[in-house]
Protein backbone atom coordinates (compact mmCIF):
# COMPACT_ATOMS: atom_id res chain seq x y z
CA UNK A 1 0.00 0.00 0.00
CA UNK A 2 1.26 3.44 -0.89
CA UNK A 3 1.90 5.45 2.27
CA UNK A 4 3.65 8.65 1.32
CA UNK A 5 4.20 10.09 -2.12
CA UNK A 6 5.39 13.39 -3.39
CA UNK A 7 5.67 14.78 -6.88
CA UNK A 8 7.90 17.65 -7.98
CA UNK A 9 8.43 18.69 -4.41
CA UNK A 10 10.74 21.62 -3.67
CA UNK A 11 12.06 21.96 -0.16
CA UNK A 12 13.99 24.71 1.58
CA UNK A 13 13.74 27.61 3.97
CA UNK A 14 11.90 30.83 3.30
CA UNK A 15 12.99 31.76 -0.19
CA UNK A 16 16.07 29.61 -0.35
CA UNK A 17 15.45 26.43 -2.30
CA UNK A 18 17.59 23.58 -1.09
CA UNK A 19 16.38 20.64 -3.16
CA UNK A 20 14.01 20.68 -6.14
CA UNK A 21 12.08 17.97 -7.96
CA UNK A 22 11.84 15.39 -5.24
CA UNK A 23 9.67 12.52 -6.43
CA UNK A 24 9.17 9.63 -4.07
CA UNK A 25 6.74 6.81 -3.48
CA UNK A 26 6.91 5.02 -0.20
CA UNK A 27 4.99 1.81 0.32
CA UNK A 28 4.30 -0.20 3.44
CA UNK A 29 7.39 -2.10 4.52
CA UNK A 30 9.81 -0.06 2.43
CA UNK A 31 13.29 0.72 3.65
CA UNK A 32 14.33 3.99 2.05
CA UNK A 33 17.82 5.29 2.55
CA UNK A 34 18.49 8.96 1.82
CA UNK A 35 22.13 9.63 0.97
CA UNK A 36 24.07 12.76 0.10
CA UNK A 37 26.87 15.03 1.21
CA UNK A 38 26.73 17.19 4.30
CA UNK A 39 24.49 20.16 3.72
CA UNK A 40 22.94 18.69 0.57
CA UNK A 41 19.47 18.97 2.06
CA UNK A 42 18.72 15.47 3.36
CA UNK A 43 17.47 16.71 6.69
CA UNK A 44 15.44 19.43 4.97
CA UNK A 45 13.61 16.78 2.92
CA UNK A 46 12.88 14.74 6.01
CA UNK A 47 11.68 17.76 7.96
CA UNK A 48 9.33 18.61 5.12
CA UNK A 49 7.96 15.06 5.11
CA UNK A 50 7.35 15.41 8.83
CA UNK A 51 5.58 18.72 8.38
CA UNK A 52 8.14 20.61 10.46
CA UNK A 53 8.71 22.96 7.52
CA UNK A 54 6.36 23.76 4.68
CA UNK A 55 7.15 22.60 1.15
CA UNK A 56 8.09 25.47 -1.16
CA UNK A 57 6.39 23.83 -4.13
CA UNK A 58 4.58 20.62 -4.84
CA UNK A 59 2.54 18.45 -2.58
CA UNK A 60 3.01 15.49 -0.33
CA UNK A 61 0.13 13.07 -0.09
CA UNK A 62 -0.18 10.90 2.95
CA UNK A 63 -2.04 7.66 3.04
CA UNK A 64 -1.19 7.30 6.66
CA UNK A 65 -2.15 9.38 9.64
CA UNK A 66 0.34 12.16 10.22
CA UNK A 67 0.87 11.23 13.83
CA UNK A 68 1.77 7.64 13.06
CA UNK A 69 5.08 8.80 11.66
CA UNK A 70 7.74 8.35 14.31
CA UNK A 71 10.87 10.43 14.28
CA UNK A 72 14.35 10.00 15.62
CA UNK A 73 15.96 13.43 15.23
CA UNK A 74 19.60 13.93 14.43
CA UNK A 75 21.73 14.21 17.50
CA UNK A 76 22.50 17.90 17.49
CA UNK A 77 21.34 19.51 20.66
CA UNK A 78 23.32 18.81 23.72
CA UNK A 79 20.93 17.13 26.09
CA UNK A 80 23.69 15.97 28.39
CA UNK A 81 22.49 18.23 31.14
CA UNK A 82 18.80 17.46 31.02
CA UNK A 83 17.33 15.79 34.08
CA UNK A 84 15.06 13.05 32.76
CA UNK A 85 14.73 9.34 33.45
CA UNK A 86 14.62 6.82 30.61
CA UNK A 87 11.01 6.10 31.53
CA UNK A 88 10.05 9.78 31.32
CA UNK A 89 11.65 10.02 27.89
CA UNK A 90 10.08 6.86 26.46
CA UNK A 91 6.56 7.51 27.74
CA UNK A 92 6.59 10.96 26.16
CA UNK A 93 6.23 9.14 22.83
CA UNK A 94 2.70 8.17 23.88
CA UNK A 95 1.69 11.84 23.71
CA UNK A 96 0.93 11.76 20.01
CA UNK A 97 -2.35 9.94 20.53
CA UNK A 98 -3.57 12.55 23.00
CA UNK A 99 -5.46 15.67 22.21
CA UNK A 100 -5.90 18.17 25.01
CA UNK A 101 -5.64 16.13 28.12
CA UNK A 102 -2.18 14.73 28.25
CA UNK A 103 -2.22 12.28 31.13
CA UNK A 104 -0.86 8.80 30.67
CA UNK A 105 -2.90 5.71 31.46
CA UNK A 106 -2.23 2.04 32.08
CA UNK A 107 -2.08 1.06 28.43
CA UNK A 108 0.54 3.76 27.85
CA UNK A 109 2.64 2.28 30.64
CA UNK A 110 2.24 -1.16 29.10
CA UNK A 111 3.32 0.10 25.70
CA UNK A 112 6.39 1.64 27.29
CA UNK A 113 7.32 -1.64 28.94
CA UNK A 114 6.89 -3.60 25.72
CA UNK A 115 9.10 -1.19 23.83
CA UNK A 116 11.71 -0.98 26.58
CA UNK A 117 12.06 -4.76 26.33
CA UNK A 118 11.99 -4.79 22.56
CA UNK A 119 14.94 -2.42 22.35
CA UNK A 120 16.82 -4.03 25.21
CA UNK A 121 16.74 -1.07 27.56
CA UNK A 122 14.30 -2.36 30.17
CA UNK A 123 16.87 -2.45 32.91
CA UNK A 124 17.78 1.19 32.27
CA UNK A 125 14.19 2.30 32.95
CA UNK A 126 14.96 4.33 36.07
CA UNK A 127 18.36 5.52 34.94
CA UNK A 128 19.05 9.09 34.07
CA UNK A 129 19.01 9.70 30.32
CA UNK A 130 22.18 11.78 30.47
CA UNK A 131 24.15 8.95 32.06
CA UNK A 132 23.56 6.59 29.12
CA UNK A 133 26.05 5.75 26.41
CA UNK A 134 25.42 6.92 22.86
CA UNK A 135 24.10 3.55 21.74
CA UNK A 136 21.79 3.24 24.74
CA UNK A 137 20.41 6.70 24.08
CA UNK A 138 19.54 5.84 20.49
CA UNK A 139 17.77 2.68 21.65
CA UNK A 140 15.79 4.68 24.18
CA UNK A 141 14.82 7.22 21.50
CA UNK A 142 13.81 4.38 19.18
CA UNK A 143 11.62 2.99 21.93
CA UNK A 144 10.09 6.44 22.32
CA UNK A 145 9.40 6.68 18.57
CA UNK A 146 7.74 3.26 18.63
CA UNK A 147 5.56 4.29 21.55
CA UNK A 148 4.10 6.90 19.24
CA UNK A 149 2.25 4.04 17.48
CA UNK A 150 4.49 4.54 14.51
CA UNK A 151 3.87 2.85 11.21
CA UNK A 152 6.61 4.85 9.56
CA UNK A 153 9.86 5.60 11.28
CA UNK A 154 12.07 8.44 10.08
CA UNK A 155 15.63 8.34 11.34
CA UNK A 156 18.15 11.09 10.81
CA UNK A 157 21.66 9.63 10.90
CA UNK A 158 21.00 7.44 13.90
CA UNK A 159 24.61 6.26 14.04
CA UNK A 160 26.14 9.69 14.74
CA UNK A 161 28.73 9.31 17.45
CA UNK A 162 28.43 5.55 17.73
CA UNK A 163 31.27 3.08 17.30
CA UNK A 164 31.13 0.41 14.59
CA UNK A 165 29.87 -2.39 16.78
CA UNK A 166 27.08 -0.28 18.31
CA UNK A 167 26.15 1.00 14.87
CA UNK A 168 25.81 -2.54 13.55
CA UNK A 169 23.64 -3.52 16.51
CA UNK A 170 21.46 -0.48 15.95
CA UNK A 171 21.08 -1.24 12.22
CA UNK A 172 20.15 -4.83 13.03
CA UNK A 173 17.51 -3.60 15.44
CA UNK A 174 16.10 -1.25 12.80
CA UNK A 175 16.06 -4.14 10.31
CA UNK A 176 14.13 -6.20 12.84
CA UNK A 177 11.36 -3.62 13.17
CA UNK A 178 11.34 -3.18 9.40
CA UNK A 179 10.72 -6.93 9.06
CA UNK A 180 7.82 -6.53 11.48
CA UNK A 181 6.18 -4.23 8.94
CA UNK A 182 7.38 -0.80 10.01
CA UNK A 183 8.33 1.40 7.09
CA UNK A 184 11.78 2.92 7.49
CA UNK A 185 13.09 6.18 6.06
CA UNK A 186 16.67 6.71 7.09
CA UNK A 187 19.20 9.39 6.35
CA UNK A 188 22.58 7.78 6.19
CA UNK A 189 26.13 8.87 5.75
CA UNK A 190 27.57 5.54 4.80
CA UNK A 191 25.55 3.84 2.12
CA UNK A 192 27.99 0.93 1.95
CA UNK A 193 26.82 -0.10 5.42
CA UNK A 194 23.13 0.57 4.97
CA UNK A 195 22.66 -0.55 1.37
CA UNK A 196 22.07 -4.16 2.32
CA UNK A 197 18.99 -3.23 4.36
CA UNK A 198 17.46 -0.80 1.87
CA UNK A 199 15.10 -1.45 -0.99
CA UNK A 200 14.93 2.15 -2.20
CA UNK A 201 17.57 4.86 -2.44
CA UNK A 202 17.16 8.62 -2.64
CA UNK A 203 20.36 10.36 -3.65
CA UNK A 204 20.51 14.08 -2.93
CA UNK A 205 23.12 15.90 -4.96
CA UNK A 206 23.56 19.52 -6.01
CA UNK A 207 19.96 20.48 -5.34
CA UNK A 208 18.49 17.49 -7.13
CA UNK A 209 17.13 14.24 -5.81
CA UNK A 210 17.41 10.95 -7.67
CA UNK A 211 14.98 8.30 -6.57
CA UNK A 212 15.66 4.70 -7.52
CA UNK A 213 15.06 1.20 -6.35
CA UNK A 214 18.06 -0.63 -5.02
CA UNK A 215 18.29 -2.70 -8.25
CA UNK A 216 18.21 0.40 -10.42
CA UNK A 217 20.80 2.02 -8.19
CA UNK A 218 23.15 -0.96 -8.32
CA UNK A 219 22.91 -1.33 -12.09
CA UNK A 220 23.34 2.40 -12.53
CA UNK A 221 20.06 2.90 -14.42
CA UNK A 222 19.08 6.52 -14.78
CA UNK A 223 15.45 7.33 -14.21
CA UNK B 1 8.78 30.39 65.09
CA UNK B 2 8.22 33.40 67.31
CA UNK B 3 10.00 35.48 64.67
CA UNK B 4 7.47 34.41 62.06
CA UNK B 5 4.45 35.19 64.22
CA UNK B 6 6.05 38.54 65.06
CA UNK B 7 6.50 39.20 61.33
CA UNK B 8 2.91 38.19 60.58
CA UNK B 9 1.62 40.78 63.01
CA UNK B 10 2.67 43.44 60.51
CA UNK B 11 0.15 43.64 57.68
CA UNK B 12 2.70 44.67 55.06
CA UNK B 13 5.05 41.85 56.05
CA UNK B 14 2.40 39.17 55.90
CA UNK B 15 1.32 40.51 52.50
CA UNK B 16 4.93 40.34 51.32
CA UNK B 17 5.29 36.79 52.70
CA UNK B 18 2.15 35.51 50.96
CA UNK B 19 2.90 37.21 47.65
CA UNK B 20 6.55 36.21 47.84
CA UNK B 21 5.89 32.52 48.53
CA UNK B 22 3.44 32.37 45.63
CA UNK B 23 5.79 34.20 43.27
CA UNK B 24 8.62 31.89 44.34
CA UNK B 25 6.48 28.89 43.35
CA UNK B 26 5.65 30.37 39.94
CA UNK B 27 9.20 31.47 39.28
CA UNK B 28 10.65 28.06 40.13
CA UNK B 29 8.10 26.18 37.98
CA UNK B 30 8.75 28.40 34.97
CA UNK B 31 12.45 28.45 35.77
CA UNK B 32 12.81 24.72 35.16
CA UNK B 33 11.51 25.16 31.63
CA UNK B 34 13.45 28.36 30.92
CA UNK B 35 16.77 27.05 32.21
CA UNK B 36 16.47 23.73 30.38
CA UNK B 37 15.47 25.43 27.14
CA UNK B 38 18.47 27.78 27.51
CA UNK B 39 16.15 30.75 27.85
CA UNK B 40 17.55 32.01 31.17
CA UNK B 41 18.74 35.24 29.56
CA UNK B 42 15.20 36.00 28.39
CA UNK B 43 14.08 36.10 32.02
CA UNK B 44 16.90 38.46 32.83
CA UNK B 45 16.16 40.70 29.84
CA UNK B 46 12.47 40.87 30.70
CA UNK B 47 13.15 42.10 34.19
CA UNK B 48 15.10 45.04 32.79
CA UNK B 49 12.27 45.82 30.38
CA UNK B 50 9.95 45.61 33.36
CA UNK B 51 12.03 48.23 35.15
CA UNK B 52 11.95 50.54 32.15
CA UNK B 53 8.21 50.39 31.64
CA UNK B 54 7.49 50.61 35.36
CA UNK B 55 9.57 53.76 35.57
CA UNK B 56 7.98 55.31 32.49
CA UNK B 57 4.48 54.45 33.73
CA UNK B 58 5.19 56.04 37.11
CA UNK B 59 6.66 59.15 35.50
CA UNK B 60 3.57 59.52 33.31
CA UNK B 61 1.29 58.92 36.28
CA UNK B 62 -0.20 55.73 34.85
CA UNK B 63 -1.11 52.58 36.77
CA UNK B 64 2.23 50.74 36.84
CA UNK B 65 1.10 47.10 36.54
CA UNK B 66 -1.52 47.73 33.88
CA UNK B 67 1.13 49.28 31.64
CA UNK B 68 4.05 47.04 32.50
CA UNK B 69 2.47 43.60 32.16
CA UNK B 70 1.33 44.00 28.53
CA UNK B 71 4.63 45.62 27.50
CA UNK B 72 6.69 42.85 29.06
CA UNK B 73 4.47 40.19 27.44
CA UNK B 74 4.99 41.79 24.02
CA UNK B 75 8.75 41.93 24.55
CA UNK B 76 8.70 38.29 25.70
CA UNK B 77 7.06 37.26 22.40
CA UNK B 78 9.61 39.26 20.53
CA UNK B 79 12.60 37.77 22.38
CA UNK B 80 11.32 34.24 21.78
CA UNK B 81 11.06 34.96 18.07
CA UNK B 82 14.60 36.37 17.95
CA UNK B 83 15.91 33.35 19.81
CA UNK B 84 14.33 31.00 17.28
CA UNK B 85 15.65 32.74 14.19
CA UNK B 86 19.29 32.15 13.57
CA UNK B 87 19.86 35.44 11.75
CA UNK B 88 20.16 37.68 14.78
CA UNK B 89 22.18 36.59 17.75
CA UNK B 90 19.65 36.22 20.55
CA UNK B 91 21.94 37.05 23.46
CA UNK B 92 23.19 40.27 21.83
CA UNK B 93 19.62 41.40 21.15
CA UNK B 94 18.63 40.68 24.74
CA UNK B 95 21.57 42.67 26.07
CA UNK B 96 20.65 45.62 23.84
CA UNK B 97 17.00 45.60 24.81
CA UNK B 98 17.84 45.20 28.50
CA UNK B 99 20.29 48.09 28.67
CA UNK B 100 18.08 50.36 26.55
CA UNK B 101 15.12 49.74 28.84
CA UNK B 102 17.25 50.48 31.88
CA UNK B 103 18.47 53.73 30.34
CA UNK B 104 14.97 54.88 29.39
CA UNK B 105 13.71 53.96 32.84
CA UNK B 106 16.42 55.87 34.69
CA UNK B 107 15.97 58.89 32.42
CA UNK B 108 12.23 59.07 32.88
CA UNK B 109 12.50 58.73 36.64
CA UNK B 110 15.16 61.43 36.92
CA UNK B 111 13.20 63.78 34.63
CA UNK B 112 10.44 63.64 37.21
CA UNK B 113 13.04 64.37 39.83
CA UNK B 114 12.14 61.47 42.11
CA UNK B 115 15.31 59.49 42.57
CA UNK B 116 14.24 57.45 45.57
CA UNK B 117 11.96 55.38 43.36
CA UNK B 118 14.87 54.05 41.35
CA UNK B 119 16.25 52.20 44.32
CA UNK B 120 12.89 50.55 44.97
CA UNK B 121 12.56 49.44 41.38
CA UNK B 122 16.10 48.17 41.11
CA UNK B 123 16.37 46.32 44.39
CA UNK B 124 12.76 45.85 45.37
CA UNK B 125 10.81 46.90 48.40
CA UNK B 126 8.50 44.83 50.56
CA UNK B 127 6.59 47.99 51.33
CA UNK B 128 5.42 48.19 47.74
CA UNK B 129 3.31 45.02 47.93
CA UNK B 130 -0.32 46.09 48.00
CA UNK B 131 -3.51 44.17 48.66
CA UNK B 132 -4.17 43.95 44.91
CA UNK B 133 -0.67 42.58 44.30
CA UNK B 134 -1.43 39.75 46.72
CA UNK B 135 -4.71 39.05 44.94
CA UNK B 136 -2.97 39.04 41.58
CA UNK B 137 -0.26 36.73 42.91
CA UNK B 138 -2.82 34.25 44.23
CA UNK B 139 -4.68 34.24 40.91
CA UNK B 140 -1.50 33.89 38.89
CA UNK B 141 -0.16 31.06 41.03
CA UNK B 142 -3.40 29.14 40.71
CA UNK B 143 -3.40 29.61 36.93
CA UNK B 144 0.23 28.56 36.56
CA UNK B 145 -0.22 25.52 38.81
CA UNK B 146 -3.34 24.44 36.91
CA UNK B 147 -1.72 24.88 33.50
CA UNK B 148 1.41 23.12 34.68
CA UNK B 149 -0.52 20.10 35.93
CA UNK B 150 -2.82 19.88 32.89
CA UNK B 151 -0.03 20.28 30.34
CA UNK B 152 2.75 18.72 32.39
CA UNK B 153 3.55 15.93 29.92
CA UNK B 154 3.46 18.28 26.95
CA UNK B 155 5.64 20.79 28.74
CA UNK B 156 8.12 17.98 29.31
CA UNK B 157 8.33 16.95 25.68
CA UNK B 158 8.42 20.53 24.35
CA UNK B 159 11.29 21.24 26.74
CA UNK B 160 13.15 18.01 26.16
CA UNK B 161 12.88 17.67 22.40
CA UNK B 162 11.06 20.35 20.45
CA UNK B 163 11.53 18.67 17.08
CA UNK B 164 10.07 15.40 18.28
CA UNK B 165 7.20 17.29 19.90
CA UNK B 166 6.44 18.99 16.58
CA UNK B 167 6.65 15.69 14.75
CA UNK B 168 4.02 14.12 16.99
CA UNK B 169 1.73 17.04 16.25
CA UNK B 170 2.16 19.25 19.30
CA UNK B 171 1.84 22.96 18.64
CA UNK B 172 5.17 23.90 20.18
CA UNK B 173 4.79 27.60 19.35
CA UNK B 174 1.67 27.70 21.47
CA UNK B 175 3.49 26.26 24.47
CA UNK B 176 6.45 28.60 24.01
CA UNK B 177 4.05 31.54 23.94
CA UNK B 178 2.30 30.29 27.04
CA UNK B 179 5.61 30.02 28.87
CA UNK B 180 6.57 33.52 27.70
CA UNK B 181 3.33 35.10 28.91
CA UNK B 182 3.47 33.41 32.29
CA UNK B 183 7.14 34.32 32.70
CA UNK B 184 6.43 37.94 31.85
CA UNK B 185 3.67 38.19 34.45
CA UNK B 186 5.73 36.42 37.11
CA UNK B 187 8.68 38.73 36.53
CA UNK B 188 6.62 41.90 36.75
CA UNK B 189 4.96 40.78 39.97
CA UNK B 190 8.18 39.49 41.49
CA UNK B 191 10.08 42.60 40.49
CA UNK B 192 8.26 44.75 43.03
CA UNK B 193 9.50 42.52 45.80
CA UNK B 194 12.90 41.41 44.54
CA UNK B 195 13.83 44.33 42.33
CA UNK B 196 14.46 44.13 38.62
CA UNK B 197 18.13 43.38 39.08
CA UNK B 198 17.52 40.38 41.30
CA UNK B 199 14.26 38.80 40.13
CA UNK B 200 15.90 36.54 37.53
CA UNK B 201 17.75 34.77 40.33
CA UNK B 202 14.39 33.52 41.60
CA UNK B 203 13.88 31.85 38.23
CA UNK B 204 17.35 30.42 37.73
CA UNK B 205 18.72 29.42 41.15
CA UNK B 206 16.14 26.84 42.31
CA UNK B 207 16.41 24.86 39.07
CA UNK B 208 20.20 24.83 39.00
CA UNK B 209 20.30 23.94 42.69
CA UNK B 210 17.87 21.05 42.26
CA UNK B 211 19.70 19.73 39.21
CA UNK B 212 22.76 19.11 41.40
CA UNK B 213 20.95 16.35 43.29
CA UNK B 214 17.89 15.31 41.31
CA UNK B 215 18.01 13.55 37.99
CA UNK B 216 14.43 13.21 36.79
CA UNK B 217 12.26 15.98 35.42
CA UNK B 218 9.55 15.50 38.01
CA UNK B 219 11.90 15.45 40.98
CA UNK B 220 13.69 18.58 39.74
CA UNK B 221 10.36 20.42 39.50
CA UNK B 222 9.22 19.40 42.98
CA UNK B 223 12.60 20.16 44.50
CA UNK B 224 12.79 23.55 42.78
CA UNK B 225 9.47 24.54 44.23
CA UNK B 226 10.54 23.57 47.74
CA UNK B 227 14.00 25.11 47.44
CA UNK B 228 12.50 28.34 46.13
CA UNK B 229 9.92 28.68 48.90
CA UNK B 230 12.30 27.69 51.70
CA UNK B 231 15.03 30.07 50.51
CA UNK B 232 12.49 32.86 50.24
CA UNK B 233 11.24 32.35 53.80
CA UNK B 234 14.76 32.10 55.25
CA UNK B 235 15.78 35.21 53.32
CA UNK B 236 12.78 37.13 54.60
CA UNK B 237 13.48 36.13 58.22
CA UNK B 238 17.15 37.10 57.93
CA UNK B 239 16.23 40.39 56.35
CA UNK B 240 13.72 41.15 59.13
CA UNK B 241 15.99 40.06 61.98
CA UNK B 242 19.12 41.83 60.85
CA UNK B 243 17.53 44.71 58.91
CA UNK B 244 19.02 43.56 55.60
CA UNK B 245 17.64 44.34 52.14
CA UNK B 246 15.06 41.64 51.36
CA UNK B 247 15.85 40.84 47.75
CA UNK B 248 19.58 40.54 48.33
CA UNK B 249 19.10 38.35 51.40
CA UNK B 250 16.93 35.94 49.40
CA UNK B 251 19.47 35.76 46.58
CA UNK B 252 22.33 35.09 49.00
CA UNK B 253 20.35 32.30 50.69
CA UNK B 254 19.71 30.81 47.23
CA UNK B 255 23.41 31.05 46.48
CA UNK B 256 24.34 29.24 49.70
CA UNK B 257 21.74 26.60 48.95
CA UNK B 258 23.29 26.00 45.51
CA UNK B 259 26.71 25.60 47.13
CA UNK B 260 25.26 23.23 49.73
CA UNK B 261 23.61 21.04 47.07
CA UNK B 262 26.79 20.99 45.00
CA UNK B 263 28.83 19.89 47.99
CA UNK B 264 26.33 17.14 48.85
CA UNK B 265 26.46 15.99 45.24
CA UNK B 266 30.27 15.84 45.33
CA UNK B 267 30.17 13.86 48.57
CA UNK B 268 27.63 11.47 47.06
CA UNK B 269 29.82 10.93 44.00
CA UNK B 270 32.78 10.27 46.27
CA UNK B 271 30.93 7.77 48.44
CA UNK B 272 29.57 5.91 45.42
CA UNK B 273 33.03 5.49 43.92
Amino acid sequence: MNLISCYKLSVGYENKKVVTDVNININTGDYLVIVGDNGSGKTTIVKTLLGLIKPLRGKISFNVEKNSIGYLPQKNEDKSNFPASVYEVVISGCLNSKKWLSFYNKSDAQRVNINLHKFGVAKLKNKNFKELSGGERQRVLLARAMCAFSKVLILDEPNTGLDQKTTRELYDLIEKINKEGITIIMISHDLDKTLKYANKILEVKEGKAIYRTKEQYLSGVNV
Amino acid sequence: MSVISEMLSYAFLSRALIAGILISICASLLGVVLVLKNYSMIGDGLSHVGFGSLAVATALGLAPLKVTIPIVIIVAFFLLKINDSSKIKGDAAIALIASSSMAIGVLSVSLRGVNTDINNYLFGSILSISQSDVLLSVTLTLIILALYIIFYNKIFIVTFDENFAKAVGINTDLYNMLIAILTAITIVLGMRLMGSLLISSLIIFPTLTSMRLFKTFKSVIVSSMLVSVICFIIGMILSYNYSLPTGSSIVVVNMLCLILFSVINQIKLHVNK
